[in-house]
């Protein structure tokens, strides 16, 4: 255990909870900073885990803050994507300007969305968004002049006030600096009035309201910031993949999106980091297995002989190499995930954590929550 | 002037008139109560009032001015703040969260400053604290401060919700069955809360209770309700012995 001594009211607006803790995030970041060297072969498979912890981080603010679930984020980031390219490539504008430029359309088509979304809630909001996702897959589709349609648009490396960012390692950093960013701009609303009122928007509606919270102004306002998040990270996720198809921004992506926050943990921003990790690493991990499971387990039957050793080699072989392994795997654990562990990564996280602060007097109870029914008759 | 009055209320939901021409006044400084049986429209005429549900008809002055208009958010900002019968805290925040949620409608957030936590939102989070850290003095609250709403016990959350009202530092308070839920212990911690926040804060407060020994030791006026229409009102004793209350609590 350790006690922490506030003693200004400033110990609790911090972004970290204490000076331990600050110096535990400077070495993970000092740890990511070197992390090229220790596995250069994974440098692009890590930079798409910062662009999707962007993402992560803006469908966290709309759902883990404001309640408000979206099935149409991949459409954002789509916008956000198109807009850059076109901003960088036919109109030929300064890196940073492009980027500043496409989030702040995506933010502008937030506000469009959110503004009928004020009358919706739930799974009808949910609905809308989809909806949504699905028109502007269209108009990717349909305005070529902009998009190039089914064609499609290569998408060139960035480069930024004439410094190249074409290499894996340079893009690394410059994915890992705009996560960065967006998690400090993120923490710092969470910690003012505006995040406030999104998390008082997510718990009740009624009593926000009868605090003074303008309902529809904080909600557009979420829901602005979080396409703008978006569209950021669309800018970089072009440059990631090199190439612009309208198929690629699909309800499919959405759902990811939607899967990385709920894997990571609802409501906490290190849940929208995890939840990118798990996304974005997991096709990766099993690739590797693919090639590597077979091997092991064939070395470890042929203990048992050699024929024994081919027969298993051959069959996990079988097994491993099945088309539908990837979503299988993904199914499987969203579904364990939220049958043992509904606050996700990061819950379980906190837990670990909680069993080394205080062992060994770790009890599992202190996160089992009583069932409250007081709720019964709320306003709608 | 009148400090704050109904007048002629009306609210229909559908074919059901659920406040039917309710009309009274509360001066500054008093406790009014509003009692009744269950579905006397109690809560409603709390609903109208926080502007919730509009009215069919009638008008809501505050000190002389007509807020039957107003947008709800508004209100907080005119000085009237509420706690809702089933306990409507924000849950999966703290204590303090909650309180300084209540700090919202003194709260003038931009967006941009935000984002950067320039230090004049910093001096701002300070002064809302600090008002945040004198209401958890007055209602003894320090022991919950960082705990989350819904790890606390009922009794609590109840101080925590009428904690979350005086932050917006209202002039009128509106209670929705403040003791409803409560030991007789709390209750009585209660009846001595109400009474300070009239007389040490100066809050004018308008409670709904149904515990008619909280009733008679704060209110200074009552009015008893049925069906949405007034029966009596007057003090605690007069409505009590009035010949139509009891009538309606009893029957025949």
């Amino acid at each position: 255990m350790r006690f922490q001594f506030k003693t200004g009211y400033d110990d609790d607006m911090g972004l970290f909870r204490d000076p331990v803790q600050r110096r535990w995030y400077g070495g993970l970041l000092a740890a990511v900073v070197l992390l090229p060297l220790v596995v250069p072969a994974y440098l692009t498979d890590i930079s798409l885990v910062f662009i999707y912890g962007l993402c992560g981080l803006s469908l966290m603010v709309l759902a883990g803050y404001t309640g408000l679930v979206s099935l149409g984020h991949a459409a954002f980031l789509g916008i956000g994507a198109y807009a850059h390219v076109y901003f960088l490539q036919d109109l030929g504008l300064p890196w940073v300007a492009a980027v500043a430029l496409a989030a702040a359309i995506s933010a502008a088509v937030g506000v469009l969305v959110g503004l009928p979304a004020l009358r919706m809630t739930g799974v009808y909001l949910t609905i809308a968004t989809l909806a949504f996702a699905l028109i502007i897959q269209e108009v990717f589709t349909r305005w070529e002049p902009v998009t190039h349609g089914l064609k499609g648009r290569p998408v060139d490396k960035p480069v930024i006030f004439g410094v190249s960012f074409a290499s894996d390692g340079a893009f690394y950093f410059l994915c890992l600096a705009v996560l960065v960013g967006g998690l400090w701009l993120t923490a710092n609303v969470l910690r003012a009035p505006t995040g406030r009122a999104w998390v008082a928007i997510r718990d009740s509606e009624i009593a926000a309201q009868s605090m003074g919270v303008h309902l529809a102004r904080y909600k557009t306002m979420a829901f602005a910031y979080s396409a703008g998040l978006m569209g950021a990270a669309g800018a970089l996720f072009a440059h990631k993949i090199g190439f612009l198809a309208p198929d690629i921004f699909s309800v499919l992506l959405s759902i990811q999106f939607l899967l990385m926050v709920v894997v990571g943990g609802l409501g906490s921003l290190h849940g929208a980091v995890y939840g990118a990790a798990f996304v974005a690493m997991l096709p990766v991990l099993i690739s590797e297995a693919r090639d590597l499971v077979p091997a092991w387990v064939g070395q470890a039957a042929a203990v048992l002989g050699k024929d024994a050793g081919a027969a298993a080699y051959l069959a996990v072989e079988r097994f491993v190499k099945q088309p539908g392994l990837e979503p299988g795997i993904f199914g499987l654990i969203l579904v364990l995930f939220i049958l043992f562990e509904p606050l996700g990564i990061y819950g379980r996280w906190r837990k670990v954590q909680v069993f080394f602060s205080t062992f060994p007097l770790y009890k599992r109870a202190t996160f089992r929550r009583q069932k409250t029914y007081m709720r019964s008759e709320r306003l709608r | 002037m009148t400090f704050f009055a109904v007048d002629e209320l009306v609210v229909n939901f559908g074919g059901i008139r659920a406040v039917d021409g309710v009309s009274f006044a509360v001066a500054a400084g008093q406790v009014f109560t509003i009692i009744g049986p269950n579905g006397a429209g109690k809560t409603t005429i709390f609903n109208l009032i926080s502007r919730i549900y509009d009215p069919s008809h009638g008008r809501l002055l505050f000190r002389d001015e007509d807020i039957t208009t107003v947008p709800p958010h508004e209100i907080a900002r005119r000085g009237i703040a509420r706690t809702f019968q089933n306990i409507e805290l924000f849950e999966h925040a703290t204590v303090l969260q909650n309180l300084l949620l209540g700090r919202h409608a003194h709260a003038r957030p931009h967006l941009l400053q935000e984002l950067l936590f320039l230090p004049r939102v910093r001096a701002r989070e300070r002064a809302h604290r600090e008002a945040a850290e004198k209401v958890i003095d007055f209602l003894d609250l320090q022991a919950y401060r960082d705990s989350l709403v819904v790890n606390l016990p009922y009794g609590v959350r109840k101080v925590v919700e009428m904690g979350r009202a005086l932050c917006t530092e209202p002039t009128l308070l509106l209670l929705d069955e403040p003791s409803s839920g409560l030991s007789v212990e709390e209750t009585a911690d209660m009846a001595f809360w109400i009474q300070d926040i009239r007389e040490l804060l100066g809050i004018t407060v308008l409670m709904v209770e149904h515990d008619m020994s909280l009733v008679s030791a704060v209110s200074d006026r009552v009015l008893a309700l049925n069906y949405g229409r007034a029966l009596a009102s007057g003090t605690a004793r007069e409505v009590q012995e009035h010949p139509d209350v009891i009538k309606a609590y009893l029957g025949g």
